[in-house]
């Protein structure tokens, strides 16, 4: 499904982008100027739920961005014993927790921790499938057996188990380190390395298989035969055709990695506290099931929104970049 | 088609070595496993040294996965800890059907596996049929109905289905069915547990506790397969073999399960080999959360203590079940669709 679109896209480069657009332009679209990335976002925004996804998307990003105005990262994690456990208010809409901390503060916190382990998380696993995938795919022969047997073996063992068996690994390795002014506890990054460690499996065999057809097109031949060096061949040109799928893979990538670190930090081996994340807000809350359901409700209900907002937009995206469903 | 099924097989015995050396890698660097050991006072210094020496893990790592893989019954180890190898060993390694002993509870592993198993698969086993029932019903039903309010329903439900992290899901089942229902005098589900230890372990009360974990890992999946059954169904029924089938004069019933169904159910295949062998493993987050005496949560406990011997036990046990059932899937295929050729 991705040699069609890849196509196009070689074209484009190869002999200007004039005969791609004509060709596009004529027929059921009119005589408008169509580019294959106008023409995916055309298709995007007729997908009803991709667009109600992205909406939710836009209103939780509001949510976290706006909120970081108004409330200060140290108000979040500022303790008040005093007022420990106290139900939602007008002072505290989503009451407080364990030891008095602002539930709403450290949920819109917590936001940023997950949403950024969400994405670093897709760049680690990205980086390592991409890479997997192009070099088994592109040269084959013994890297080929290698990385694919080292990929079948991460891919046997239950995925939970092994995300947990590496936070284990990898945790209390990096200390608390500054970034833009906020300071970071050591283990936000070892979650994103753990997730980015877990999830590429999936992607290296999707780009695997892409560079396998690919590979053997008269393109890919005729840049051998000019003698562009392998490195530029596999970039330059036989990547930028297995982008489609890429990008949903990683997409729909995101919201895995967003739920991946809610169940690890749940387990109490991710976020440490004090720094929030959505997932460690939920750790031990269900020892308050009873007692404070305000404590595991937010958090959760946040957490459930942005990863169905994404895998909308995956949706979305997957029918708008497939080239079968032209209209 | 034997001559593939031995191939398979002989390839799995390679990998199922690369899996063991990659868990054994992670594992031996957690952590230390002595400091949990003696209580709330880690032991130190000569009788650290003397642990070490007596559990072998004074030894460098690839002595220690051979020891964990064929044994140390030929070698001379060090049983007294004092630094000279005095006695042969005992292990006679996973290759001979000794799983290693427990660091903590100083147990055969397979015994503490095979305690848990029998938990692990009631709960799991469960789910997996009342998934496969209840979404083969709404999956066929919503592709009959494609469009309709039901098939809506589902297709929007299965999005909100997987983008639930089980254990938020399990805690408001709890807080409606147990807390609330508790509240508003209704009968309510027990949460935590296998049984009642007042009433004892009959079966009326196993059943009744595994209602809400049942439920709640049920609905994720139910969620999931749906939608791949309604696909699948669609994509069948629209192939011209169904048309042929009509215009036989076939009656609907035998179209839509013999004809259809079965050539659907390929992606169904699937889902459940990879899904089968996942029941061993049993669900980690609910079992902790329940509370039930599981694969799962003996994984949990033994993690925090970097029990390495219990933990590879359950890894291995698991991986070969993937393994096993990759094989069969594939085999299942061709059974179900007799267009798919292995060489």
């Amino acid at each position: 499904m991705s040699t069609s679109i890849a196509d196009s896209k070689h074209h484009t480069a190869d002999q200007g982008p004039e005969q791609t657009v004509s060709r596009l332009g004529e027929g059921p679209l009119g005589g408008r100027v169509v580019t294959p990335a106008g023409l995916a976002w055309r298709r995007f925004r007729r997908h009803r739920m991709a667009v109600f996804g992205a909406l939710i998307m836009l209103g939780l990003l509001l949510y976290v961005v706006g909120g970081a105005l108004i409330w200060s990262e140290s108000y979040a994690n500022l303790t008040a014993t005093g007022k420990r456990l106290s139900p939602p208010s007008l002072e505290h809409p989503f009451g407080t927790d364990q030891v008095g901390r602002d539930v709403l503060a450290r949920t819109i916190y917590g936001g940023h921790i997950s949403l950024l382990i969400g994405v670093a998380a897709v760049m680690v696993s990205l980086t390592f499938g991409v890479l997997v995938g192009a070099l088994s795919g592109y040269y084959g022969g013994w890297i080929d057996s290698i990385l694919m047997r080292f990929t079948e073996a991460m891919f046997s063992i239950p995925s939970l188990f092994l995300l947990i068996v590496m936070s284990k690994f990898f945790s209390g390795r990096i200390p608390t380190f500054d970034f833009f002014g906020r300071s970071f506890s050591g283990s936000v990054v070892v979650i994103i390395v753990v997730i980015g460690l877990t999830s590429w499996m999936y992607l290296a065999r999707l780009v695997r298989a892409n560079f396998l057809s690919l590979k053997e097109r008269d393109f890919v031949l005729a840049a051998h035969c000019l003698g562009v060096p392998n490195r530029r061949i596999i970039l330059r040109h036989v990547l930028p055709n297995t982008m489609a799928p890429i990008i949903v893979a990683a997409t729909l990538g995101v919201a895995g990695a967003i739920l991946s670190e809610a169940y690890v930090s749940f387990l109490g081996l991710g976020v440490q506290p004090p720094t929030a994340s959505w997932g460690n807000m939920l750790e031990n809350a269900y020892t308050y099931l009873e007692s404070a359901p305000w404590l595991w409700f937010f958090p959760g209900l946040l957490t459930v929104l942005t990863v169905l907002s994404i895998n909308f937009i995956g949706d979305g995206l997957r029918d708008a970049l497939d080239p079968r469903s032209l209209q | 088609m034997t001559e593939y099924i031995i191939r398979r097989t002989l390839q799995a015995v390679p990998l199922l070595f690369i899996i063991s050396i990659i868990l054994f890698v992670l594992m031996s660097n957690m952590g230390d496993p002595l400091a949990t050991l003696g209580g709330r006072q880690p032991p130190r210094g000569e009788d650290r040294l003397r642990l070490e020496r007596q559990l072998g893990l004074d030894q460098p790592f690839y002595i220690q996965y051979i020891y964990w893989l064929v044994g140390n019954d030929w070698r001379m180890v060090d049983t007294t800890g004092d630094g000279v190898p005095n006695a042969y060993g005992t292990r006679r390694g996973i290759l001979r059907g000794d799983w290693g002993t427990s660091l903590v509870t100083r147990r055969p592993v397979l015994e503490m596996i095979g305690e848990r198993l029998p938990n692990t698969l009631l709960l799991m086993g469960t789910v997996q049929v009342v998934v496969i029932l209840v979404s083969l019903g709404i999956g066929i039903y919503a592709a009959l109905r494609q469009y309709s309010l039901v098939d809506n329903v589902v297709t929007t439900g299965a999005f909100i289905g997987f983008s639930m992290p089980i254990f938020w899901l399990a805690l408001m089942l709890m807080y409606i069915f147990a807390v609330n229902f508790k509240r508003w005098g209704l009968p309510y589900f027990p949460t935590v547990g296998m049984y009642d230890p007042m009433v004892g372990k009959t079966v009326p009360q196993v059943l009744w506790h595994m209602v809400l974990p049942v439920t709640s890992l049920s609905l994720i999946s139910i969620a999931v397969y749906s939608r791949y059954i309604r696909a699948s169904m669609l994509d069948v029924i629209n192939q011209d073999y169904m048309r042929t089938a009509r215009s036989k004069g076939l009656a609907e019933r035998a179209i839509l399960w013999q004809h259809a169904l079965k050539n659907a159910s390929l992606p169904l295949v699937t889902l459940v080999g990879l899904d089968l062998p996942l029941l061993l493993a049993g669900a980690v987050v609910t079992e902790r959360i329940f509370a039930w005496p599981g694969m799962g949560r003996l994984f949990l406990d033994h993690v925090e203590r970097i029990d390495t011997p219990v933990l590879m036990g359950i890894l291995m046990l698991v991986s070969l079940a993937v393994v096993v059932f990759q094989l069969l899937t594939d085999i299942v295929y061709t059974w179900l669709d007799p267009r798919i050729r292995y060489r």
